[in-house]
């Protein structure tokens, strides 16, 4: 996984009005990794991922995506970093009024001048690599948190991107649904070389899909830990990163 | 002869060959926008050809996403409904894992939906299903609230007063504005409207009467209640609907609180003793309204006054409070039952708020039918 950085963090410091939450914050996303946030609750994973896919505005830095500033880009420079990401939020966030089909057609019905039967076909493409296929006219509320989110996965592939989201995705999962994402993950890595950033705190899914693992900290701000995960697990000198990846709390440091 | 055709960015030749064989090559980028294009060409002349064999050359395919494998996906399908036989030659590795990953078999169907007849007559038995279940549920609702306002009567401690007194100001006080507004709006066109016909007889004097006794029996408390429907009542079925949603419901269950005494109660209450009252306030802004129109016609304030005293009688105001306290029960009461009965989705709160304004108005105005034949009857 040696690929050119495809997403660029440049001294981001983010927060929401006069909080900050992460404060110069500086790594790179290379092409064709995987790589996970990882962090405490509260510690400001999902401000950082939303930082990174432009849905708030950083306090102060850059998030190049390409070259391409997200912050500051504007019209079809926007529209053109857009199509190149897909998000998966953390609810799944399918629109309820659309059945699971329409929800990834939207769309391709939007930016594409497919007819309508290769956008059901592509759809249903789609819903069959994340193993919904049957599902394709249920409504998102007749399905199960795990079909809901293997749905979101499948809508947020559904321009080809280069670069997947993933917010929490195995988050309120049983280990076996969860362990089949990670797979699914794993399989979409390898067969179309997608970009993953996945911000998660499940210890088993770290080590099965993360190339990369970078840890961010409540108190610090910054990242405090970057590499891999079974390095981080076993050679880090923060107590912290130890605690994470143990599972433990270690005296006199609570 | 080969026909060949398409764009700059990816091309196809369907080269029809011996015994019902044929040979698709396509060349270039099979993206999103090529794909476009080529879909409609080739799958038409596929059709058209319709080849008992089909080899589709995709050597000299440089780049190839989802959009391109579906257009093979395609190929394949038109192929099985003719019963030929398909075959996809030189691939490209990177691109038969894409295949691999995504390629189906068959495509699911949508659900088949019953025929239009059968369709209404499944609509028609639903509704009407629908409709007794409804019933049954206000039935047994009113009756428990019935029940647990008794219970409240006899231990008035067990009210939640301060959730009382919040909603009495959301849906009370906060609704002057409004409420004052619209009487004195009221008021003031009754005036002007009825005036023209008035004027005819040279009697501009009457419209006080008119006014005032409309404005009492039906206007005042008709157009309060509409408000408080409007305003409470599907703000009462959004609030409870909401926490139906987020399982606030059954968390006060589980922890032995009863919703009805403790969020239905409160609100049917607040909204009972404010109804009147706004009406009242609805009742002066409207004769206002009317005077400011009677004194453009130079008619003095005090003959006004009289006049109304004199055309209005204490049955007919009470006759009127008297019912607002009815509307007020109905409101609260149909807009808790479907802050209630909340479904779940993202659109089953705004389902419930409009499902309470519309049956919110429609038991209003059928309420007032009722009092009309019972006033009528006793002559009031």
């Amino acid at each position: 996984m040696t690929g050119e950085p495809i997403i660029q963090v440049k001294n981001l410091t983010a927060g929401y009005g006069s909080t900050v939450i992460l404060k110069g914050i500086n790594f790179d996303v290379r092409a064709g990794e995987i790589l996970t946030i990882l962090g405490g609750s509260g510690s400001g994973k999902s401000t950082l991922l939303k930082n990174m896919i432009g849905l708030t505005k950083p306090l102060s830095g850059s998030v190049l995506i390409e070259g391409v500033d997200v912050v500051t880009a504007e019209g079809q420079e926007r529209l053109d970093v857009l199509r190149k990401i897909g998000v998966a939020y953390q609810s799944g966030a399918l629109f309820g009024s659309m059945t699971i089909l329409s929800n990834i057609a939207l769309v391709l019905e939007e930016f594409t001048d497919l007819p309508r039967e290769a956008i059901e076909v592509i759809a249903q493409m789609k819903l069959k690599a994340v193993g919904l296929q049957a599902a394709a006219y249920k409504m998102p509320a007749e399905l199960s948190g795990g079909m809901r989110k293997r749905a979101a996965i499948a809508r947020a592939l559904s321009l080809d991107p280069k670069i997947l989201f993933l917010d929490e995705p195995s988050a309120g999962l049983d280990p076996i649904t969860s362990a089949q994402l990670d797979e699914l993950v794993l399989e979409l890595s390898q067969s179309l070389g997608i970009t993953f950033v996945i911000v998660t705190h499940e210890l088993a899914s770290i080590f099965a899909v993360a190339d990369r693992a970078i840890m961010v900290d409540r108190e610090s701000k910054t990242i405090i830990a970057d590499g891999r995960p079974k390095d981080l697990r076993d050679k880090s000198e923060h107590p912290m990163v130890r605690q994470f990846f143990s599972r433990r709390l270690e005296k006199g440091n609570a | 002869m080969g026909i060949m055709d398409g764009t700059e960015q990816a091309t196809f030749r369907l080269e029809p060959g011996r015994d019902g064989q044929a040979t698709l090559t396509l060349t270039g980028r099979l993206d999103r926008d090529s794909t476009a294009s080529l879909w409609r060409q080739s799958t038409d002349r596929l059709r058209e050809l319709r080849p008992k064999r089909l080899i589709v050359q995709v050597g000299a395919v440089e780049y190839c996403d989802a959009a391109g494998i579906s257009l093979l996906m395609e190929y394949k399908r038109i192929l099985e409904q003719n019963e030929g036989q398909i075959e996809i030659r030189d691939l490209q590795p990177q691109f038969q894992q894409l295949m691999a990953l995504f390629e189906i078999d068959h495509q699911v169907l949508p659900p088949k939906s019953l025929g239009p007849v059968a369709n209404a007559v499944h609509n028609l038995g639903r509704w009407a299903a629908d409709l007794f279940s409804d019933f049954t549920a206000q039935v047994s609702f009113t009756g428990e609230i019935c029940a647990k306002l008794l219970k409240t009567v006899l231990h008035p401690g067990r009210l939640r007063r301060q959730d009382t007194f919040l909603m009495a100001e959301k849906a009370g006080v906060n609704a002057m504005g409004i409420t004052a507004l619209l009487g004195f709006l009221i008021g003031l066109i009754l005036a002007f409207q009825s005036a023209a016909a008035m004027q005819n007889f040279g009697a501009e004097i009457f419209v006080a009467d008119l006014v005032a006794i409309a404005l009492f029996r039906e206007l005042g408390p008709l157009i309060t209640a509409l408000v408080l429907a409007s305003r409470s009542g599907s703000a009462f079925a959004a609030e409870l609907g909401t926490m139906k949603v987020n399982e606030e419901i059954d968390a006060l269950v589980t922890m032995g609180l009863d919703p009805v005494q403790f969020l239905v109660l409160p609100r049917l209450i607040a909204a009972v003793c404010m109804l009147p009252l706004l009406t009242m306030f609805n009742l002066l802004f409207g004769l206002i309204g009317c005077g400011v129109v009677m004194t453009t016609w130079d008619i003095p304030i005090s003959t006004y006054i009289e006049r109304i005293s004199a055309a209005a009688t204490l049955g007919d105001i009470f006759g009127g409070l008297a019912k607002t306290f009815v509307f007020g029960t109905l409101i609260a009461g149909i807009g808790c039952l479907r802050g209630l009965q909340t479904g779940t989705g993202p659109s089953a709160v705004g389902d419930s708020a409009t499902r309470a304004v519309v049956s919110g108005i429609i038991a209003i105005v059928v309420a007032d039918g009722v009092f009309a034949v019972i006033y009528y009857f006793l002559g009031i």
